[in-house]
């Protein structure tokens, strides 16, 4: 009975020391933002974890849609710290509003700030007005993961499309993203990440367009 | 008098963080959140205008100018303030911006959920005393 007493005292002791005005937390405040020089992370590092957290997923569901989801939300944690970050370190802090011109900073900037290179091509579909593609030849992060041949549909991008998804969210012009691996002459991984923006932002979009 | 009502308002508009500076009456505090949550619409249509984050005076109610500024990840930093200098009112919401987003780029920390860290509190109040009052 004591014991217990105690054990209780001491997980409400934790669970109290963010909000005291302990070392750790002020430490978080007062980090540095502007970009350090040494702010790579070894791709093997990486890997290792990328490979434990698809994992970890794969016990938890039921089916290759569901891998794909739970990863993309792990990818919408990502992606909004990652876009406030690169927002942050421009020159000139501005917000992207404009589908466009948000697409082509995901592109470049955010691109750059991942995976240290810009995205290979960014294209428009001809069928539909709404979606578009960001191809990447060569994802860094995907080449330790191999999928077996049953499970040949699911894409690791997922990961990656989240980090989109959690962006477009952020830029008010909400899209669903996918990814998908469209293998080309001599580069099997080619990973194609499909956003289709929702009705309501294209039709934003017109009226913006007429309004200029 | 100089009294200021800051808020920060996430993406599902509820307020993350609330904070008083200066003097205060009791019964202005109800009234300022409500003129600052219905400046919400006005921030809503004058977003779309403009691609920087600082959207000057949004409205104003009586004696009281309500100020804006709109993340990139849309979260609005909301200052509900009798005249003040602009340039002030401008770097006061940058170096606020700067304090969310190390808040934000906490892992633990989900967005949009309410701010209670004291030292949060504590810096908030350094910088309204440095650039507000």
């Amino acid at each position: 009975m004591a014991s217990s007493q105690q054990q209780k005292q001491q997980i409400q002791n934790m669970l109290r020391l963010d909000t005291k005005q302990s070392k750790r937390s002020t430490m978080l405040l007062e980090q540095p933002v502007t970009r350090q020089r040494r702010d790579k992370v070894s791709l093997s590092a990486f890997a290792f974890l990328f490979a434990e957290m698809i994992r970890y997923t794969q016990n938890r569901v039921l089916g290759i849609q569901d891998l794909e989801t739970k990863l993309n939300e792990l990818g919408q944690r990502v992606g909004v710290r990652v876009f406030e970050l690169t927002m942050w370190r421009e020159k000139i802090v501005r917000r992207e509003t404009r589908v466009l011109q948000m697409l082509v900073y995901i592109n470049s900037v955010v691109w750059r700030a991942l995976f240290d290179k810009p995205a290979d091509s960014l294209e428009r579909s001809t069928d539909n007005e709404d979606e578009y593609m960001i191809t990447d030849n060569e994802p860094a992060i995907l080449k330790y993961i191999s999928v077996p041949k049953e499970m040949a549909s699911f894409s690791p991008g997922a990961f990656i499309s989240g980090i989109v998804e959690a962006i477009a969210a952020c830029c008010q012009c909400p899209a669903r993203v996918t990814s998908h691996v469209v293998p080309v002459d001599g580069l099997p991984v080619r990973t194609v990440i499909l956003l289709k923006f929702d009705k309501d932002v294209m039709e934003r979009e017109k009226r913006l367009e007429a309004g200029k | 008098m100089t009294t200021f009502y800051f808020a920060i308002v996430g993406t599902n508009d509820s307020p993350l963080y609330e904070a008083e500076f200066g003097a205060q009456r009791e019964e202005n505090k109800y009234l300022q959140q409500f003129v600052v949550h219905a400046a919400l619409d006005l921030v809503d249509d004058a977003q779309f205008m403009t691609n920087t984050c600082y959207l000057k005076s949004v409205d104003r109610y009586n004696d009281w100018t309500v100020s804006a500024y709109v993340t990139p990840s849309n979260a609005r930093l909301m200052l509900l303030h009798e005249t003040k200098s602009e340039d002030a009112i401008k770097s006061f919401f940058a170096a606020c911006h700067e304090l969310y987003m190390k808040t934000l780029l906490n892992p633990f920390y989900q967005p949009n959920a309410a701010i209670q860290s004291q030292t949060f509190d504590a810096k908030m109040h350094t910088l309204a005393k440095k650039y507000l009052l």
